[in-house]
């Protein structure tokens, strides 16, 4: 799991579903039994061959059934066919409850759509009441407050704040006029005050809403590259297995002749060990996986257009992050005051919260809020009679007259002038500091006042958010480089991205930059992850690999990424990358896990098949029983608890799947170790004691009598 | 077991990594066009082929022309070969007039399904032997049929290697090199050189090059023995180093003319393993990262001493069932006798023996200097195995490296999305079709071993069958019991490996093995070679994915750990059906106290 105490995403009021509850099983149940479908099975090989084995197997047990073979060799051959069937109902089981919370948020969607109405103008003002699924791009609707937005569109007239809560799970209203950047509109959402005309701007089907319920239904859902190319690899696994189990027929039957003694294979333990050896673990939980990576993203409120990008994620060599909102908290704050000599800091301390008391700007309030660390008790504005400076264009300078006291606070070079000009001095240090600060990345405010001259600097500065260090170390560590953007200029950038503890930096950055930057960095063979919301940013998000728009953002942006976050959190982009990295790891070590279980599977059917092979006198079992080493009762009993622990292993990983496996950031190196340890040595163990233990219990219930 | 034998073994294991390096060095000067020594020599030489044959080896080639013109070689030389074998009756040189109307009584007709097997076998650089050289095939055929593919078939499984290591150290790039170019440079630089010197010391330590008639000696008991004589000594050196295996005589490294000394044996051993040891630097070197070509070494060296471990144990424990008859097998501290001494040279003692049995399976060479059939049930499965693999461990000549390669991006898929990225080895990111192409390699060795071995096992031909004289193809196997079924087993895992050695005791003369396992050579190199050439030819478009720390290491013990135990699952777990009823039964059997 991703480590939630780091995770900086606020929590969203929109009602999370979980995974397990009644009405998803019950569908995922029916669903098991409607993915049997053999056209609905082919896209997965491994599955096909198991579903295939089970068919053969069901006819051969009716027809036994019709031939008067014993009853305990009707009970092995009724045992196995009907564990070859769970094994598939499991894979399906699988696939279908991992698509269960798409699909009843997508119902719910698709509900709230299908009983919306509109207005339809027909000609100015003449309006007609049509359900929304109707309307055709270029149609114009009127809504008024508490109506629901039918369908996208443009305002082309009225103002109006609007819930946007059914996408975004923001419940706070959002203000949308015509004409602008807030002139778009998401059909589905709510009108709270006063009325709009929208023109639609899609057509019916390709709305956001219906991208939405295509997404998180996986109706839209295509195979990722590596889920194909893992794929042909499983498929490729499975063939040679074919082949493998194909030829051992033969190979009995030479036995057989040589040895004397045993029966060649039959078909119910050689599709047996057909079905143990091919990788159903990972072949029967693929595509949930997929889809839970999907469900994931979508659960952290970001739509990934297309699973590939979410692939991408886990591959991001280089993460561009907007400086402002990403890693600062967006307003300078001061932290510093740096008194002038001879002046005590809660001189300056006063000054500058006297002149900053009107200053309502975030920087003003912090000013404030800092100087009453010195014991300065913030004033009421009618308690000092005084006369308030507010900042002009043509000053350049804020402050506060008091009797005929004038304090002034700006930037250094406008309050070095207005202390010349009262025939004041400009302090040496105090120009070093002023220099320092800027240097530092921090932004100097000089205060001064008539009769003492120069008080001395606040230290200005934009705020890291905190616990990004961390992060970015953690990034580091996976091999991730931070790259940070801002419009700065280099020595400010320089100091911030530091101080964030940022691998580079991009400073006075320009839209073209930022291409360039991109370029290089998949000029060189790195994948890039960016963020952005505005027109400019387009062509960047275009080209990064990965694109997260902000829906905040404009509609060029939005469609120009492959992912959208519906909260508009651009720190959300690592949580997208971690996500990534534990779908692909989740995948690698399921299959590792399946591979090595083969092992086990080995160890107990060749005993079992070849166990009466080569008989010498008085022995009950041949020389090839001695490779059932885990002393299994009896090769019926040993087949069967292969095929059961087989079937079982594919219930018992599903919430795995789901889940994801459990993931911490860590270096390759470490990741590999730990995951190879838990996975690929687990995966040679477990099933040696889980076979065991079901032989165990099978040989307890007698469902194996008579051999 | 003995010290001495251990400590010869370790000796081995260690001159041999003394030697990858320079040799891998001067390779990678060789394939990258640099200067070398040799050049004043050579060079005139090499620009006179090229302006003959008109060949422009600045000319780059795309991965299919580069198969194509690999292939058509390949062709033409088979067709040659076979017109040779099927015209010697009326071509010169033919002395004992072989396949004409004068042939001596004992010789062996030259059948167009033989001569199609002995064609494919040496294109393949296999050197699968149906027949008995001295009495089926006229000194021509021996010469300029055959031992002209001793040479050209190791080049041409160099020249593959070569393009696929292309294919992973260039970026961006389309053509995988000029497959004539690799060709006349490898044999140029590389194989002639080292032949010159090689053979002259194995004529120094006593093996015969020489045109003179068969002596005729008398032994003590006064009977007469014929000693065959013949230009041995340059043969031997290209059947080593080609990694070839067809030996002048049939007892091929056995033979003290072939064989003479401890020290011509230790050397003989060391050139088997020479060029593929020295292949995995020139991949590091290539792919500017040579501990990957160390890590690929290492894996081949693990397996490898696990194979020659179980081997030799296997051999100095012997059989149970002559220290039942009171008999002394206990293994003398320097004599390294005993144990299991059936097929073996005394000479060598079974330190020496169980090495380069090990060895010569490891690589796909099939020179012996003991008798494989007469191994120990677990003794004879290290050589089978081996086969099995893959030819993986050393390997073939080129061919050894990029079926390990093939391995190498197989583990790096499976357990590459561990580390949660998308699978890359060495900068390159492993997608759809490089997989496809590492199944179909893997899928084409497995296919032939498993289907024509099960053919082999049950075909029920009439009696007196024209396509199998003994009638069922079962017939063929001269021993009973699991035995028998290791013999078919091994002779198409032998073919399909392109080995060449035999568990001899299987009568393969016939239309229907001359016919099957013609086939299993062609499939095992080529169906496997053109995969590779197509994985080369997908990966040169690749972009170089720079290392960082999240990437999936493929340097480290790890992923040798890792790399070994996908060859194991995947490469042994495919036939561990089979071995289980053929040398593992055998086995158990045995320690019944039956023998077959």
């Amino acid at each position: 799991m991703i480590n939630d105490d780091l995770s900086l995403v606020p929590k969203t009021q929109r009602k999370k579903i979980s995974l397990f509850q009644k009405s998803i099983i019950m569908r995922a149940l029916k669903d098991s039994i409607v993915k049997l479908n053999p056209t609905l099975m082919a896209k997965n090989p491994v599955m096909m061959v198991v579903e295939a084995g089970s068919l053969i197997t069901t006819v051969l047990f009716f027809r036994d059934l019709t031939i008067g073979t014993p009853a305990n060799v009707l009970l092995f051959e009724g045992q196995i066919t009907l564990w070859l069937w769970f094994t598939v109902l499991f894979a399906n089981f699988a696939e279908a409850i991992a698509e269960g919370r798409g699909k009843a948020q997508a119902e719910t969607l698709r509900k709230s759509r299908q009983e919306t109405t509109a207005q339809r103008e027909i000609c100015k003002d003449k309006y007609e009441t049509v359900s929304a699924t109707t309307l055709q791009k270029g149609d114009i609707v009127f809504v008024k407050a508490g109506e629901l937005i039918p369908c996208d569109g443009e305002i082309i007239e009225g103002v109006a704040t609007v819930n946007e809560s059914a996408i975004t799970g923001e419940s706070a209203p959002v203000i949308r006029e015509s004409g602008g950047d807030r002139s778009a509109v998401t059909g589905g959402t709510t009108v709270l005050s006063d009325w709009l005309r929208i023109k639609m701007t899609v057509q019916p089907g390709e709305t956001f809403i219906d991208h939405m319920i295509a997404l998180v239904e996986g109706a839209q859902r295509q195979k990722t590259p590596n889920e194909i190319a893992l794929n042909i690899l499983l498929a490729g696994l499975t063939i040679i297995f074919l082949l493998v189990v194909v030829a051992l027929l033969p190979f009995s039957i030479f036995a057989v002749r040589a040895g004397g003694s045993g029966q060649p294979s039959d078909m119910f333990s050689l599709i047996a060990l057909l079905v143990c050896l091919i990788p159903t673990t990972i072949g029967g939980l693929l595509s949930a996986i997929g889809i839970a990576g999907m469900d994931r993203v979508l659960q952290h409120n970001v739509l990934a257009m297309s699973g590939k990008a979410i692939e991408a994620a886990g591959d991001v060599d280089t993460l561009l992050l907007d400086k402002t909102g990403t890693i600062t908290l967006g307003n300078r704050q001061a932290v510093q005051f740096i008194p002038a000599a001879g002046i005590s800091e809660k001189i300056l301390a006063d000054a500058a919260q006297l002149s900053s008391l009107a200053d309502e700007t975030p920087e003003g309030r912090s000013i404030v809020s800092l100087a009453k660390q010195f014991g300065l008790r913030e004033r009421e504005l009618s308690s000092v009679k005084a006369k308030f400076i507010s900042f002009s264009a043509h000053t350049k300078m804020s402050g506060v007259d008091l009797n005929k006291k004038q304090i002034r606070k700006g930037s250094a070079d406008v309050i070095y002038n207005f202390v010349r000009e009262q025939a004041k001095n400009v302090p040496i240090e105090i120009e070093k500091e002023v220099e320092q600060i800027a240097q530092a990345g921090g932004t100097p405010l000089v205060v001064a006042d008539n009769v003492r001259g120069l008080l001395g600097v606040i230290y200005l500065k934009d705020v890291v958010k905190g616990g990004l260090k961390e992060r970015f170390a953690h990034l580091r560590e996976m091999g991730i480089r931070t790259v940070m953007i801002t419009g700065d200029n280099p020595l400010t950038a320089a100091a911030i991205a530091s101080e964030a503890g940022l691998d580079d930096y991009l400073a006075e950055a320009t839209p073209e930059k930022k291409m360039q930057l991109i370029r290089k960095e998949q000029e060189g063979g790195r994948l890039v992850a960016m963020t952005g919301d505005g027109t400019n940013d387009a062509p960047a998000l275009a080209a990064a690999d990965v694109g997260l728009a902000m829906n905040t953002g404009t509609q060029t942006a939005k469609e120009a990424g492959n992912m959208i976050d519906l909260d508009s959190n651009p720190t959300k982009l690592i949580e997208v990358v971690q996500i990534g990295k534990q779908l692909l790891m989740t995948r690698g070590s399921l299959t590792t896990f399946s591979i090595a279980n083969d092992v086990a599977k080995y160890f107990t059917i060749l005993p079992a098949m070849f166990g009466g092979l080569y008989l010498t006198h008085n022995t009950n079992h041949g020389p090839l029983w001695s490779l059932n080493i885990m002393g299994l009762h009896s090769p019926n009993s040993a087949i069967l608890a292969a095929v059961i622990f087989n079937a079982l292993i594919i219930i018992a990983l599903i919430p795995l799947a789901l889940r994801g496996i459990s993931y911490s950031p860590m270096n390759a190196q470490s990741l590999l170790q730990r995951n190879l340890f838990i996975y690929g040595i687990g995966g040679l163990i477990i099933p040696f004691f889980g076979i065991q233990l079901i032989d165990k219990i099978i040989v307890m219930f007698g469902l194996a009598p008579f051999s | 077991m003995t010290l001495v034998g251990w400590i010869q073994i370790a000796l081995y294991c260690l001159v041999l990594l003394l030697l990858t390096k320079p040799m891998g060095v001067y390779m990678t000067r060789v394939m990258e066009g640099e200067k070398t020594l040799l050049e004043p020599m050579l060079k005139p030489l090499e620009r006179l082929i090229y302006k003959l044959s008109g060949v422009k080896p600045e000319e780059e080639m795309h991965w299919s022309t580069y198969a194509y013109a690999l292939l058509a070689f390949s062709l033409v030389g088979a067709l040659f070969t076979y017109a040779i074998l099927r015209l010697q009756g009326v071509l010169p040189l033919n002395p004992m007039g072989f396949s004409t109307a004068a042939a001596p009584s004992y010789a062996t007709a030259m059948t167009p399904d033989l001569a199609f097997n002995t064609a494919m076998s040496f294109t393949t650089n296999t050197n699968w032997q149906s027949y008995s050289g001295e009495n089926t095939l006229s000194y021509l055929s021996q010469m300029l049929g055959l031992a002209y593919h001793n040479w050209v078939s190791a080049a041409v499984g160099m020249a593959a290697c070569l393009a696929l290591i292309r294919g992973f150290a260039r970026r961006s790039a389309k053509t995988v090199g000029n497959f004539w170019q690799d060709l006349v440079r490898s044999l140029l630089y590389i194989f002639f050189p080292i032949m010159f010197a090689y053979s002259l010391f194995l004529v120094s330590q006593g093996v015969v090059q020489n045109f003179s008639p068969y002596t005729v000696a008398s032994t003590i008991e006064g009977e007469k023995q014929i000693i065959p004589q013949g230009p041995v000594g340059s043969q031997e050196a290209i059947k080593m180093l080609g990694i070839n295996g067809g030996g002048f005589f049939n007892a091929n490294s056995a033979h003290p003319f072939e064989n003479p000394t401890p020290f011509s044996n230790f050397v003989e051993m060391l050139s088997i393993f020479i060029l593929p040891a020295g292949l995995t630097y020139v991949f590091g070197k290539m792919v500017k990262d040579t501990r990957q070509g160390w890590a690929l070494l290492s894996t081949m060296y693990v397996l490898f001493i696990i194979g020659i471990i179980i081997c030799y144990c296997s051999e100095s424990f012997g059989n149970p069932n002559i220290s039942a008859q009171n008999v002394e097998t206990s293994t003398k501290i320097l004599g390294d006798l005993g144990g299991n001494m059936e097929g073996k040279e005394v000479r060598f003692g079974l330190a020496n023996s169980a090495l380069f049995a090990t060895i010569t399976s490891a690589a796909s060479c099939g020179a012996v200097n003991c008798m494989h059939d007469s191994l120990t049930p677990l003794g004879g499965l290290v050589p089978l195995l081996n086969i099995q693999l893959g030819e993986i461990v050393f390997g073939g000549v080129g061919s050894g490296l990029y079926g390990m390669l093939i391995f190498a991006i197989l583990t790096v898929f499976i357990a590459g999305l561990m580390v949660g990225r998308t699978p890359e080895y060495v900068g390159k990111k492993i997608e759809q079709k490089d997989v496809k192409m590492a199944m179909l390699f893997v899928l084409a060795g497995s296919f032939s071993i498993l289907v024509f071995t099960a053919l082999g096992g049950v075909c029920e031909l009439p009696a007196k069958c024209p396509l199998n004289s003994p009638g069922a193809t079962y017939n063929n196997v001269n021993n009973a019991g699991p035995h028998g079924f290791s013999e078919i087993l091994y002779c198409f895992s032998s073919c399909t490996g392109n080995n060449g050695s035999a568990f001899a005791g299987l009568t393969c003369n016939t239309p229907f093995y001359n016919l099957t396992s013609g086939l299993a050579m062609l499939i095992g190199r080529f169906l496997m070679m053109i995969p590779a050439l197509a994985l080369a030819g997908s990966l040169v478009q690749k972009k170089y994915v720079p290392p960082s720390r999240g990437t999936f290491p493929t340097h480290t013990w790890l992923f040798v750990g890792l790399l070994i135990s996908v060859i194991l699952i995947v490469g042994a777990l495919t036939f561990f059906p089979a071995l289980t009823l053929g040398p593992i039964v055998e086995h158990f059997i045995m320690h019944t106290l039956k023998v077959f």
